[in-house]
């Protein structure tokens, strides 16, 4: 069905599923526990897993399987959230128009920075995205100003032409984004006894744009051209000899990620009409590549997992502060409730990017396959312990798994 | 011609840092084919130990002086520098004043530890790993030194003063025969400069004169060979990773009074050192010197008004072009060697 | 005139001629056998051959269309296929993977973009790469990763990945190097199968003389980067000259 296998249909209708339940999935525990501060199911956060999501998967149809590693694409982000800020100033607040031309502009800078980059391979690839990103950054800050809005950022005013809709509203306000009449951030509250699920139309339109996402992911992952995309990793100089040129193939790979990167730019300041500089910053390009590593690189499920967890473990990490943490410990002796404390300051509240920098040095160590490796492995070692030890035989069942993904 | 000499001259000190970056960098590469994302962060911190030396001179301790007295006629509290106290008033006051330049000797063991840390932690678990994989955990490790420096010292820049004797500008135009005025260049610059020219030859002489720096040549040409030779790779692998980590470090030391040292620094110039080594040759020491020069000059000339007139946004993007030609036409750098990083 | 032209080639490296005046005639269905000792040339005659080297001087051409300045992959494309001496194959890959890819090669030329259809429909493709495993007796090991392959399983997917390309020309370096005197006879009957059943062109560098004349039609002796003779390989066996050539270097 849809043109997948068995398998990857699954894989997907679970993907679908968790999209659908997530407003109840992540929000376990009552609103009145103490344990609410856990919760990821408001729309907010909600809508960040799914967006950095896209861009995850994205980024791994680049990195996963061609296993060139841009530490640039925060920048194809960036310029997909501008590219969507203006279409909002200049043609109307229907977000539709907007994720087109951020995808599209994404995507021919993304042609630009890729054709020039693709010249090289190994770490001089990696160096010059990179410096084409820092270049962005800079000129966003700079000479860019009247298009980027400089420090302040670029945001919507009642100034604006938007020739296809109104500068105002009635109320003089800004007028907020809609997708064919739908207010983004309108939200039903459902209450059940004890605990309260948001639905939102922001969520479920970033969730359907992703499920569609995923789904194409899939297809590129089980087409002649993915299969070209991992023989570029694999061995490009057998590539040569075969009768294939690997510059192309890398390059619309790194133009499929790097439009993937502006729509998830776009749909952010669908959520939020706001863009700024720091989207670009180096950091940000890194974020995405431990995303991905961290769930798996060259998996289909793997990007959504890792994007997920840090975008869960950013906005849990950063909202925990001393007094919390106090909490946590007060049952134990003072001075090792005050010592747990310190010890943990530096990693909590403002210190996300510290704790980010750990979780990305431990994976990297110890966990270079990512969850879903991890995972198979633990899974192996479950099924040998039941089977008491068959010797799994060659070409059968152990071996058959070796399409990527799953 | 007097703005060229002032543009060159100008280009000079950033060309000295991006030189002495760049050339750790090409140093660890060349040796251990490591690429070092987290180099940046030793320049960072080097330009950090500076800070924290000057705070340990400042600490000081409050007495009262019975002889002067505040606006409200009470006795005055005074806060003396404990050094000032140890070292009498006058002599205090120079260690502080000279804090900066006193800070080598107090990087130079941070540093060499730092480095050694950081490659026995660390590194050395990632010679047979792939480059992505190198990539990534230094990169990981930037992050983690540069907030852990920001969770101590915040995130605003730390103003950091050259001593008073170098204070001020020196009429460079009146020395060479121009009208005075022509050519002001601040002293400290001229220091900077001179500094990095004797850490670049010092560096350049212990590679050349001693049997260490010869083995150490070789290996850059030859890494197999040399470990084919018997030769224990391993503890010089240490000693390059701690000698790349000190002229960071002192690069970053000396670098404070003209940039106040703040946490992003080190990937700030670590992006620009990186296109340095790419210009000049991914494993060639003279090229990095060269084009880390060179690319500091470049900058300097396109941050020219009238330049800036001409093509706004030049000063921001002109290293990267220039990467991006030389990558383009020459794509082992200016002075780079055949079979290194060809992939 | 031969299906492959090589004529006046030079090549030098620094102060090394590598190549002096090659000239050289593959006929189409022959197999053409080059050898000589250590440093004759012979690589650098095959990578001038396959797009990775440019020669200095003379010309090169595939049925009357000249190869040189032609990127690897184009010359592919024109029918000739290269055998490494070490096998190159996708590793990463499964064995079937790895016979499909050529296939896509052969149907699609060098790049495209076949981004949305899937393998699993391609069956012609599929039928095609698995006729050849099951030709070469590899059709169990489909599903392996050809990194875990043993070496000679290797060299045969390798063969496989030319030959399900039906090349015009096969040029093999050292089919045979480093293999123990059972492998290097089965990869002859397998060499000698392909030609009888398939007729394709072959032009192989070897250095073993029991392959070479196990094989070959015709013999072409490099030395020092020019061609001694060329002959038929019984009148090769007892020339002077090339008997001269080798022990020459077993003199010193």
């Amino acid at each position: 069905m849809l043109g997948l296998n068995k398998a990857d249909l699954r894989l997907f209708l679970i993907v679908i599923a968790m999209l659908v339940f997530a407003p109840i999935l992540l929000n376990p525990f009552p609103d009145t526990s103490g344990m609410a501060q856990f919760n990821a199911g408001y729309p907010d956060l909600m809508q960040k897993l799914v967006i950095f999501g896209i861009f995850a998967i994205g980024f791994n149809i680049l990195f996963g399987l061609t296993g060139y590693l841009s530490f640039g694409h925060a920048a194809f982000l960036g310029i997909g959230s501008y590219t969507g800020v203006w279409m909002m100033k200049l043609l109307t607040m229907n977000v539709i128009p907007a994720l087109i031309a951020s995808v599209v502009v994404a995507g021919a800078v993304s042609l630009l920075i890729g054709y020039v980059s693709l010249r090289r391979s190994g770490i001089y690839f990696s160096i010059l995205t990179l410096a084409f990103a820092q270049m962005f950054y800079s000129l966003a800050y700079s000479v860019l100003t009247p298009i980027t809005g400089g420090e302040s950022g670029l945001s919507l005013s009642t100034d604006d032409p938007r020739i296809f809709g109104v500068q105002a509203t009635d109320g003089g306000n800004i007028p907020v984004p809609t997708v064919f009449g739908l207010d983004m951030s309108h939200a039903v509250t459902l209450d059940f006894g004890a605990w309260s699920f948001t639905i939102s139309t922001g969520y479920y339109f970033a969730a359907i744009i992703m499920a569609l996402a995923f789904y194409l992911a899939v297809r590129i992952f089980r087409s002649p051209f993915g299969l070209m995309l991992r023989a570029v990793k694999s061995n490009q100089n057998r590539m040569n000899y075969t009768g294939l040129n690997p510059r192309p193939y890398t390059l619309a790979a790194f133009v499929i990620s790097g439009m993937y990167a502006g729509l998830a730019g776009g749909l952010m300041v669908a959520m939020d009409p706001l863009a700024g500089a720091e989207r670009m910053l180096w950091t940000a390009s890194g974020e995405v590549v431990l995303m991905t590593i961290l769930g798996g690189a060259g998996t289909l499920i793997g990007p959504i997992l890792g994007a997920g967890l840090i975008k869960y473990l950013e906005s849990i990490v950063s909202t925990i502060n001393d007094s919390v943490v106090h909490g946590w410990f007060a049952p134990l002796p003072d001075w090792l409730e005050n010592t747990l404390v310190t010890v943990l300051h530096p990693f909590i509240g403002k210190g996300w990017h510290l704790t980010l920098g750990l979780v990305f040095v431990l994976v990297v160590c110890f966990l270079p396959g990512g969850i879903v490796e991890g995972g198979k492995k633990l899974g192996n070692l479950f099924r040998r312990k039941r089977s008491n030890g068959d010797a799994p035989t060659p070409g059968t069942g152990s071996t058959t798994a070796e399409q990527p993904g799953e | 011609m007097e703005t060229i000499i002032l543009q060159i001259l100008n280009g000079l000190d950033k060309g000295s840092a991006y030189a002495l970056i760049a050339l750790g960098l090409t140093l660890i590469f060349g040796t251990l084919g490591v690429v070092n994302f987290a180099h940046g962060a030793l320049f960072m911190l080097g330009a950090f130990c500076a800070v924290t030396l000057n705070k340990i001179f400042n600490l000081s301790f409050e007495a009262i002086d019975p002889t002067r007295t505040d606006f409200l006629g009470n006795p005055m509290v005074v806060n003396t520098p404990y050094v000032e106290a140890w070292f009498g008033p006058e002599m205090g006051h120079s260690i502080i004043d000279w804090s900066v330049p006193l800070s080598i000797l107090f990087a130079i063991p941070i540093m060499a530890f730092i480095g050694v840390a950081m490659e026995r932690g660390l590194i050395r678990y990632f010679y047979k790993r792939p480059h992505a994989d190198q990539i990534l955990v230094t990169f990981g490790l930037a992050i983690v030194l540069q907030e852990i420096v920001k969770a101590f010292y915040g995130a605003n820049p730390i103003p950091m003063p050259a001593p008073e004797a170098f204070t001020g500008s020196f009429d460079f135009g009146r020395w060479i025969g121009f009208d005075a005025y022509a050519i002001m260049y601040p002293y400290w610059r001229l220091v900077y400069f001179g500094f990095a020219a004797v850490v670049i030859g010092a560096v350049f002489a212990f590679l050349r004169y001693t049997t260490f720096g010869m083995v150490v040549r070789a290996g850059m040409a030859d890494r197999e060979t040399v470990g084919l030779l018997g030769i224990d790779i391993d503890k010089r692998f240490v000693a390059m990773f701690a000698i790349a980590s000190i002229v960071a470090g002192l690069a970053g030391v000396m670098y404070t009074p003209i940039l106040s040292p703040n946490y992003h620094m080190g990937m700030d110039f670590l992006v620009l050192s990186f296109v340095v080594v790419v210009v000049g040759g991914m494993g060639s020491l003279e090229g990095a010197v060269a084009a880390g020069f060179l690319l500091g000059i470049l900058q300097s000339f396109a941050s020219m008004s009238q330049i800036i007139e001409f093509i706004p946004g030049i000063n921001q993007v002109i290293i990267y072009l220039v990467a991006v030609v030389v990558l383009l036409t020459r794509p082992r750098g200016l002075m780079g060697r055949k079979g290194v990083m060809e992939d | 005139m031969g299906i492959l032209e090589v004529s006046g080639v030079n090549k030098r490296f620094g102060g090394l001629q590598a190549l002096g005046d090659v000239n050289l005639s593959v006929a189409e269905g022959s197999c053409h056998a080059i050898i000589g000792p250590n440093g004759a040339g012979k690589s650098t005659l095959l990578n001038c051959l396959v797009g990775k080297l440019i020669p200095d001087s003379g010309t090169v051409t595939f049925d009357g269309q000249s190869v040189l300045g032609k990127k690897p992959f184009e010359i592919n494309q024109m029918g000739i296929s290269r055998v490494f001496q070490t096998p190159e194959i996708f590793g990463d890959l499964t064995v079937l993977e790895n016979t499909l890819i050529p296939c896509f090669a052969k149907r699609d030329g060098v790049f495209r973009m076949h981004a949305i259809e899937s393998i699993a429909h391609e069956a012609d493709l599929l039928a095609q790469a698995e006729g050849m495993l099951e030709e070469l007796g590899m059709i169990d090991k489909r599903n392996m990763h050809a990194a875990s392959l043993s070496r000679g399983d290797k060299r045969r997917l390798e063969m496989a990945m030319s030959l399900v390309q039906n090349p015009r020309l096969l040029l093999l370096d050292e089919p045979t190097a480093g293999m123990a005197r059972a492998d290097t006879n089965n990869t002859i009957d397998l060499l000698k199968q392909i030609k009888e059943m398939r007729n394709i062109t072959m032009a192989i560098i070897e250095h073993d003389m029991h392959v070479v004349f196990s094989l070959s039609d015709r013999i072409t002796v490099l030395a020092q980067g020019t061609p001694l003779v060329e002959d038929l390989p019984e009148n090769i066996k007892g020339n002077p000259k090339v008997r001269e050539a080798y022990l020459g270097e077993a003199q010193v």
